[in-house]
């Protein structure tokens, strides 16, 4: 597991971390965690993005004259200092105990928590139950919840030992969950259908 | 195969007692698996439920997938779909509870009198659980075939049978000779009643043919030579085709009644105050008021005659031209030599079978007019000797079972009320006689007497006022007709009333080999050979 970023806004549903290196985010839909004293807690990456520090002041277009991105930034160094890289997650477990719980956690991480991303094989123990796709299905966020379930599955079909198994059995799962809502289903089927 | 029963299939989602419940299979568990017919058990909370699966359908969460499906090269949805959004379902009618109480464990399985509830595991029956609703091959339980798809036997009680009128039932084609065959071939070997079989085409004496087989069978003479014996209607014929009989039958014109002549009112054309007219003239002329008819010449005395008696002159002539159509079948005679009735009382009486052949003589005319005939003044006999040994308190006659075929001939409507198979049909088992009807078209037949027959068995029916009149008063009878609709063309049929627990869809026993031969001459010899033997180990 790496350390990737620092805990700027914490609530029950979620937080907002802000990434130590610029540009350097976990995946969209990937599984990331929160270290706290006596438990961890799990969340999945729900958006993501790169602004100025100061609300106020809006990066300027210098790259008119630049022949690529790169000597943008490198005439304008100041520019790593001016920008930063945040990304919101959403909370769908935590572990305690030895066991892992999959809904919201009793407390939300504390500012300046250390945000990881998740190896291998922790993806693959939290991936045995799929219960936490109901809080990305219910929740209301600004990402369609079709696409982020869909970025999800496909992120931890990765990392599975039979990622078609997996694959289908998410979407028995998904089937009732959402109710037997055809055309919802349909939306996330068609996203995360291995393409041959 | 115990493996695939005892695995759970499927749970119960809805239902309701009259209408059963509705099961929602396993995702396992696939729909082409299921078969219409097969039993299934329901565990229960407090009991255990059997019942039969008699209808399968195809459900869907979400209607959106009827009308968009996924595309038939995307597998990958069909299979998330499978089972989650789209599944099977079965419907079954719960007929029996089984263990789990007291009284089901001391009485054995009692009717179904609520549903099991929600979420309750349903599994394919297993041979134990048969065995325990329809019990084994013994003494008083004949083997006549197997459920559906398995292997247990079925076997029929046949003393509950014995107790009441019976009725097999089916298109011509689908088995019903075949399978009669074998009922009675059971009743002489189990049952302690004796029988009169109106045999009108040939094929229960001496031997049967059986379509598939392409050969002949034996039949019950064949089986049981010393308690059978074969009276026959056309000595010829039965000299042609290598049967011994031990009887010609004759019937003299004096022997005939007004009731018989009212009975073949159809099959003579006559007009109804043709019928009427038979009356007055057997109250005129007394016993051989056949023969005087016919002797009457077309005379002004005759004339007279008619008028003052009210019957019209061509009332009279198409009574004569019915007359004259008796007259010419070969076995009626003026005068009988010997008492046909009573010859047949002395064989019943001593318990030997006895089967009525018909020989050439296949028209309805001579079937209605024998087998009616006969039969009442068997009936007669029946009803003196049964009163009389109830007054001096003795065993009364042995129980008889007249078999007759066309069945709607002598029990439509019209008729019921003059035949006297109508008459024993109602009456039950008050004079020990009761009747077992073989008929292509149960919807003619009258409904009393329909719902006079304790069980019926049927086979392959496809016309719907047939299915109806047979299922009247069956509980789950919608249900039922599902699977007497789907019921094979041959050697399939469905049984259900008295003789068993609950309705039960069966494959007919296979005879017609020299071991199954076998089976039905040894029954009783073998088991009393076997008591000797244990005897003989204790000496």
């Amino acid at each position: 597991m790496v350390k990737i970023g620092e805990v700027i806004e914490s609530t029950t549903t979620g937080f907002i971390a802000e990434a130590y290196e610029l540009y350097e985010l976990p995946v969209f839909g990937s599984l990331v965690k929160v270290v706290e004293l006596d438990s961890e807690i799990f969340g999945i990456v729900c958006q993501a993005g790169t602004s100025s520090i100061e609300p106020g002041r809006r990066p300027i277009a210098r790259g008119k004259d630049a022949p690529s991105q790169e000597t943008v930034y490198e005439t304008n160094p100041q520019l790593l200092k001016l920008l930063r890289s945040e990304f919101n997650v959403v909370n769908v477990g935590y572990q305690s105990g030895g066991k892992i719980y999959q809904y919201l956690p009793p407390k939300p991480p504390r500012i300046h928590a250390f945000v990881h991303t998740c190896d291998a094989d922790e993806i693959k123990t939290f991936s045995q139950s799929l219960d936490f796709l109901g809080i990305l299905t219910i929740e209301n966020m600004t990402v369609p919840a079709e696409e982020l379930v869909a970025a999800v599955l496909r992120e931890m079909s990765r990392v599975q030992d039979d990622p078609q198994a997996f694959l289908v059995a998410a979407g028995k799962s998904l089937t009732s969950m959402l109710g037997g809502d055809y055309q919802r289903l349909r939306a996330i089927l068609g996203r995360i259908r291995i393409q041959k | 195969m115990t493996d695939i029963e005892s695995k759970t299939m499927g749970i119960v989602v809805s239902g309701s007692v009259e209408k059963g419940v509705e099961v929602r299979l396993d995702t396992q568990s696939s729909v082409e698996d299921m078969v219409v017919g097969r039993y299934v058990t329901i565990e229960g909370k407090k009991r255990r439920f059997f019942g039969m699966i008699t209808d399968i359908s195809l459900g869907v969460t979400d209607e959106a997938i009827m009308q968009t499906p996924p595309d038939t090269s995307d597998r990958f949805t069909a299979e998330v779909l499978d089972g989650t959004a789209t599944f099977g379902t079965l419907h079954v009618l719960p007929m029996l509870t089984i263990g789990g109480d007291a009284v089901s464990i001391v009485e054995g399985p009692q009717p179904v009198k609520t549903v099991p509830s929600h979420f309750s595991r349903v599994k394919l029956a297993s041979e134990q659980d048969m065995d325990l609703v329809f019990g084994q091959e013994d003494e008083q339980r004949f083997w006549i075939g197997n459920p559906l798809d398995m292997e247990t036997k079925l076997c029929l009680n046949l003393e509950e049978l014995a107790k009441r009128s019976n009725g097999i039932f089916g298109k011509s084609g689908t088995g019903k000779t075949f399978l009669t065959r074998l009922l009675l071939i059971g009743m002489l070997q189990k049952s302690k009643a004796v029988n009169l079989i109106f045999d009108m085409h040939n094929e229960y004496g001496w031997e049967g043919s059986s379509e598939s087989a392409g050969r002949k069978v034996k039949a019950l003479k064949q089986l049981f030579p010393e308690k059978v014996s074969v009276f026959t209607l056309d000595e010829e014929n039965s000299r042609r085709r290598g049967v011994s009989t031990d009887f010609t039958v004759r019937i003299g014109f004096d022997e005939i009644e007004p009731e018989d002549i009212a009975l073949l009112k159809q099959t003579l054309n006559l007009t109804e105050p043709a019928t009427e007219a038979v009356y007055q003239l057997r109250r005129r002329f007394g016993r051989d008021w056949m023969q005087k008819s016919l002797d009457l010449s077309d005379s002004e005395e005759t004339k007279n005659l008619l008028q003052q008696m009210n019957i019209h002159e061509s009332t009279f002539q198409n009574l004569r031209r019915g007359l004259s159509t008796i007259r010419r079948l070969p076995f009626i005679v003026p005068h009988a030599p010997v008492d046909a009735v009573k010859s047949i009382l002395e064989y019943l009486d001593r318990g030997i079978n006895v089967v009525l052949e018909f020989g050439r003589h296949r028209d309805m005319t001579a079937y209605v007019l024998v087998a009616n005939m006969l039969a009442r003044r068997i009936y007669s006999r029946y009803q003196e000797k049964t009163e009389a040994s109830m007054a001096a308190n003795l065993a009364s006659p042995m129980p008889l079972i007249i078999t007759i075929e066309e069945a709607h001939k002598f029990l439509n409507r019209e008729v019921a009320n003059y035949t006297i198979f109508g008459t024993i049909a109602r009456e039950m088992r008050k004079y020990n006689v009761t009747l077992l009807v073989i008929d292509q078209r149960p919807s003619a037949i009258d409904e009393e007497v329909m719902s006079q027959l304790g069980t019926k068995i049927t086979c392959l029916l496809d016309n719907e006022k047939d299915i109806d009149s047979v299922l009247a008063g069956v509980s789950g009878k919608n249900e039922l007709k599902t699977v007497l609709a789907r019921l094979a063309p041959k050697q399939q049929a469905l049984i259900f009333g008295h003789a068993v627990p609950m309705p039960v869809p069966i494959k007919t026993r296979e005879w017609g080999s020299e071991a199954s031969y076998k089976e039905f001459s040894s029954g009783r010899d073998s088991k009393k050979r076997a008591e000797k033997d244990i005897e003989e180990l204790f000496d």
